[in-house]
């Protein structure tokens, strides 16, 4: 089971969510924790340890200027406008390259060979018995996220564990490459009118991809009724509403986890994670 | 000598457009005799990495210097790797008040 935890805004809860959850079903069968989140990880924060960083590293060509006749024909390729052959030189612009290996195929000279750059790590640490925390970070610089959240999962999925996959905000590239291959998805939102737009985007976004999502509101002030019109219209199921709280709040500032300092919430957890599965079609 | 505008239109009397990756029309004017072609930027709606590919447009068609309002970094290397002079002009106006311009050069330099 591969349950992605998605919002569309920032900062109404993922991680939380995402730490929380893991941290419950952890007592009880193995999981591995994805941060996917690779800009900006933050699980790490409630699960502070030692891990283990291996690099990802993406290809990108290196020009042989004595073999390279300057044709063009990489340059015509390249849709990134990563290359430019001019009469005398050929200029290269790295964070613009994607690394798909189309001018190495098309260069007739065999000018060009790839190179491996690293972009950022994925780490892994071990801080409960049954919890392992994989942490995608792309270096300061780097653009591309995708490469790093893709070898996040890859790794991850090496095991047999149930997989929960901490997205980045949003709805971009790194959103659908973490969604990607998820059996459910949960949507923290807030009841703020920013929460409510963003929500309608990423639950577009799921729906897209074929990813059946249900709806965590968080923070809520009692005052949810345009977010509950909006799951009732879609369809979208309201799994767990959790109210705007001091309390909750204090808990999650000095980096503890809400089922740890109250376990009475880990029962609304489990709850959560079993219409989670009933949604992956996987059963109650 | 051909310098190429950026504008938002396919004529001299179109207004100017200040991007220059993704600008709608380069205008390339001879300066010996003022005649000009329009080209249709075709990466006026691309996704990345605009700035480079709308350079190698201007180098293909053998400009020597370009009028607009902002050329990023990218853009930048290629066009002065080429020699390419940049000249910017964000007065608002039409193709041809930033031609007249020009051509009085009172526009700055900018590459």
């Amino acid at each position: 089971m591969k349950l992605a935890v998605a919002s569309g805004k920032g900062g109404t809860g993922k991680s939380m969510i995402a730490a929380n959850l893991a941290f419950t079903l952890s007592r009880t069968e193995p999981v591995s924790l994805v941060d996917c989140d690779v800009e900006e990880p933050n699980l790490h924060l409630f699960f502070p340890g030692q891990g283990t960083p291996r690099d990802v590293t993406v290809p990108v060509p290196v020009i042989d200027d004595s073999l390279c006749d300057r044709c063009g024909k990489c340059g015509d390729f390249c849709q990134y406008g990563a290359i430019t052959v001019l009469p005398n030189r050929v200029l290269f612009f790295a964070e613009l390259c994607h690394s798909c290996g189309g001018c190495t195929l098309v260069c007739p000279k065999k000018a060009i060979r790839e190179e491996q750059k690293r972009i950022g790590t994925v780490s892994l640490s071990l801080p409960l018995p049954f919890l392992d925390l994989f942490t995608g970070t792309l270096d300061t610089g780097s653009p591309h996220a995708v490469p790093v959240i893709r070898e996040a999962k890859k790794q991850a999925a090496a095991g047999d564990s149930i997989m929960i996959i901490d997205t980045a905000p949003g709805t971009s590239c790194p959103v659908v490459e973490a969604l990607e291959g998820c059996d459910a998805c949960i949507l923290v939102t807030e009841s703020t009118p920013f929460g409510l737009h963003d929500l309608q985007l990423a639950a577009d976004v799921t729906a897209r991809l074929g990813i059946p999502a249900g709806i965590v509101i968080n923070r809520s002030d009692g005052n949810d009724e345009e977010i509950l019109r909006f799951c009732t219209d879609h369809d979208l199921d309201v799994m767990m509403t959790i109210p705007f709280s001091r309390e909750i709040a204090a808990i999650q500032s000095r980096g503890d986890l809400l089922c740890r300092a109250r376990p009475e919430w880990q029962k609304d957890f489990m709850g959560l994670w079993v219409k989670c599965r009933a949604l992956a079609g996987a059963g109650p | 000598m051909k310098l190429c505008f950026t504008a938002q239109g396919a004529t001299l009397e179109s207004p100017t457009e200040d991007r220059f990756g993704r600008a709608p029309y380069f205008i390339i004017v001879e300066s010996e005799d003022g005649s000009f072609d329009a080209i249709r930027n075709p990466y006026a709606d691309g996704g990345g990495g605009v700035g480079p590919k709308a350079a190698q447009v201007l180098i293909a068609n053998n400009v020597k210097a370009l009028v607009s309002g902002q050329v990023g970094g990218n853009a930048k290397e290629v066009l002065a790797a080429a020699g390419i002079a940049m000249y910017t002009f964000r007065a608002g106006g039409t193709v041809k008040d930033a031609l007249d311009q020009f051509t009085k050069n009172t526009l700055a330099r900018s590459g």
